[in-house]
């Protein structure tokens, strides 16, 4: 191999280090280097640099399109990869992906079961074709079907089951031998509320037993709940990384909507706000209210009081955390499709 | 970088087993039983996917036999010796072209990206249905003889020499298969690979033998039958059931099978493999 960096370097070490007892911090799981994969002239995804450390949750977030499932099939040996490189506890995914195929389970994207067998027959097979005995492979289904809350669909067949039963089986089916890495591509798109909190419960346990989970999100909420660092990408390239604090100071906690009763004393509120939180508020479209980014939510507070004794009437306000949208506008400059209903107006 | 490591054992959670290589051939044979259970059931709830194996043989056999047996033969029970092993290795190559349309739909399903996924064997998904279809191929034999003997059919060889028929049918089968399941890894839809198999189904199974002598056909069409794989088989089809005989037909037949096996089984896997 020609390149010699610190990072690949680093990886490779910790594959010669992994035969120890006990998980070490600081040994990468995964590892990208300027990833990169062309469709046509496309490219899906642009030169992403990415390190995973072992035992952690790492969130990729990002809206459609924006290159996610593409990554992730790369990392996975799904797709050759067209430049950079890209390595699973040091083994390289291009020329060492028997080995990486032993460290990881995935959980696409879209439900990869089989269609014409029941949920306890997929998971007693992909038990056998990953070495176990026919017997442990029925025990391990019976286990993984009690865990997931699916006995009772265990014998009827997968057309029958509902959405969300098919997302569980789809991750029981990932973690019959318990991978190292574990990829999961939008988990709990399509679930409800209750199964997506049993499903975040699930990945949190998964890394309290030792796995590494790589997973990609449209949501910043779930990122915020389940992964402790973060990294945004749009359109192929990454544009922000760190921990979700992190992130949210770079984009401001919160904001304060308000809604003005006079359309005229919007321009002095705006200023007060300004003032007050260092931000520059946004005019809403009608121009009869503005929002402003918190850094602190008692700053709030003090926006309120001031319209209050300058005597500047409000029929409505409130506090409203970061969207996806925020992020992006705040990391791109773009939007993530939608347009917005607000201008940006200067601090007078 | 470090040289790839062969061999290391993770002894880390939760990772606790070695990673190999490759994967041992004990290994790969389960992976390949495994994935022939799942054709076996798989056929069980779709039974339409039988009916070139059953209808069709017998619509062949009942119209075949009326129809060309007075223009060949002289009659239709003097025709049947010619034409039952010859729609026994045309029903066989038509049950072929299955395995690739099969392949291609399965291909195209979520289930075949967790195999990919998975550290098992390349040929695994491949020659799991392989093994399964053997079945099938037993079947259409099994039917095209009832329906021969139904209408009069006494084979001169007796049961060894039918049960040889029936085994290098099913081995004439499995070997050509392997042409379809490469079309199927190639092909961009399963309608493709109908069409395409079908250009190359009916040349193999109507430039041959299997229906007519072929002293009856223009000189250039005898040179195209007589290296035809198909013509082997289906003369070494004849000499094992009508007469019982162990002949060089055989041998031709069986040497075809491995040649066609040889090339197109690295084919097929490469191109699976490959495909994204
Ligand atoms: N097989 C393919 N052939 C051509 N283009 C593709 C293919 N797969 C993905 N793309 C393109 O690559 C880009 C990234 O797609 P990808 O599926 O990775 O996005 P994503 O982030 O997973 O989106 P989503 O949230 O909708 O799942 C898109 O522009 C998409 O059109
Ligand atoms: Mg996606």
């Amino acid at each position: 191999m020609t390149t010699g960096t610190p990072h690949v370097e680093r990886s490779s070490t910790s594959a010669d280090q992994a035969g120890r007892d006990s998980p070490r911090p600081g040994t990468v799981a995964v590892e990208a280097r300027d990833l990169t994969k062309l469709f046509g002239t496309n490219r899906a995804v642009d030169g992403i640099d990415l390190t995973v450390m072992e035992g952690e949750i790492f969130g990729v977030l990002g809206p459609n399109g924006a290159g996610k499932t593409t990554m992730l099939n790369m990392l996975a040996t799904l797709l050759p990869i067209d430049g950079g490189e890209a390595r699973i506890f040091g083994y390289d995914v291009c020329s060492q992906g028997h080995a990486v195929r032993q460290l990881i389970g995935v959980t696409g994207q879209f439900a990869s079961v089989d269609e014409n067998l029941t949920g306890r027959e997929n998971l007693w097979m992909f038990g056998r074709l990953q070495g176990l005995s026919s017997k442990r492979a029925h025990s391990i289904a019976d286990d993984l079907l009690a865990q997931f809350d699916l006995t009772e669909a265990a014998h009827r067949p997968i057309s029958q089951f509902s959405g969300g039963m098919r997302r569980r089986l789809d991750l029981a089916a990932s973690l019959i031998t318990r991978p190292a890495v574990i990829f999961l591509d939008e988990p709990t798109t399509g679930l409800d509320p209750r199964n997506r909190s049993q499903m975040w419960d699930t990945i949190r346990d998964l890394v309290a037993e030792g796995s590494t989970i790589l997973l990609t999100t449209q949501y910043l909420d779930e990122a915020d709940a389940l992964a402790g660092r973060i990294a945004v990408i749009d359109r192929g390239r990454k544009v922000a990384e760190g921990t979700p604090g992190q992130l949210k100071t770079q984009i401001g906690t919160s904001s304060l909507r308000v809604q003005m009763a006079e359309a005229a004393d919007t321009a002095a509120a705006v200023a007060l706000a300004a003032d007050l939180t260092g931000e520059t508020p946004v005019v809403t479209l009608a121009g009869s209210g503005f929002s402003v980014t918190l850094n602190d939510a008692n700053q709030a507070a003090d926006v309120l009081v001031a319209l209050r004794n300058h005597r500047l009437d409000i029929t409505n306000a409130t506090v409203e955390q970061p969207s996806l949208d925020d992020v992006f506008f705040a990391l791109t400059g773009h939007t993530s499709g939608t347009p917005t209903s607000e201008t940006e107006v200067n601090r007078s | 970088m470090t040289a790839a490591n062969p061999i290391l054992t993770t002894t880390s959670r939760p990772a606790a087993r070695a990673v190999t290589a490759s994967v041992p051939a004990r290994e790969a044979l389960t992976q390949i039983t495994t994935l022939a259970w799942r054709a076996l059931i798989k056929m069980s709830r779709n039974p339409e996917q039988l009916v070139d194996v059953t209808a069709m043989p017998v619509l062949f056999t009942v119209m075949f036999g009326l129809m060309f047996g007075g223009a060949v033969s002289g009659s239709t029970a003097h025709y049947l010796p010619t034409l039952i092993p010859g729609i026994i290795a045309m029903t066989t190559i038509t049950a072929c072209v299955g395995a690739g349309i099969q392949l291609r739909e399965d291909m195209d399903k979520g289930v075949f990206d967790r195999f990919r996924s998975l550290p098992i064997a390349r040929i695994a998904p491949l020659a799991g249905p392989m093994m399964a279809d053997l079945a099938r191929y037993a079947i259409a034999a099994g039917v095209t003889l009832t329906v021969g003997v139904v209408m009069g059919y006494r084979p001169g060889g007796g049961v060894p020499g039918v049960l040889a028929g029936v085994v290098l049918a099913v081995i004439t089968g499995w070997s050509l298969a392997w042409i379809f399941l490469w079309i199927g890894t190639k092909a961009r839809s399963a309608g493709a690979v109908q069409g395409m198999s079908m250009m190359i189904m009916f040349p193999l199974a109507f430039l041959s033998n299997a229906f007519v002598p072929v002293d009856t056909l223009p000189g250039w069409l005898q040179a195209v039958t007589r290296v035809n794989p198909v013509s082997h088989v289906v003369s070494a089809l004849r000499d094992l059931m009508n007469d019982g005989a162990l002949t060089t037909q055989v041998g031709w037949a069986l040497l075809g099978c491995a040649t066609v096996a040889a090339i197109f089984i690295p084919l097929a896997v490469r191109s699976y493999s490959r495909r994204v």
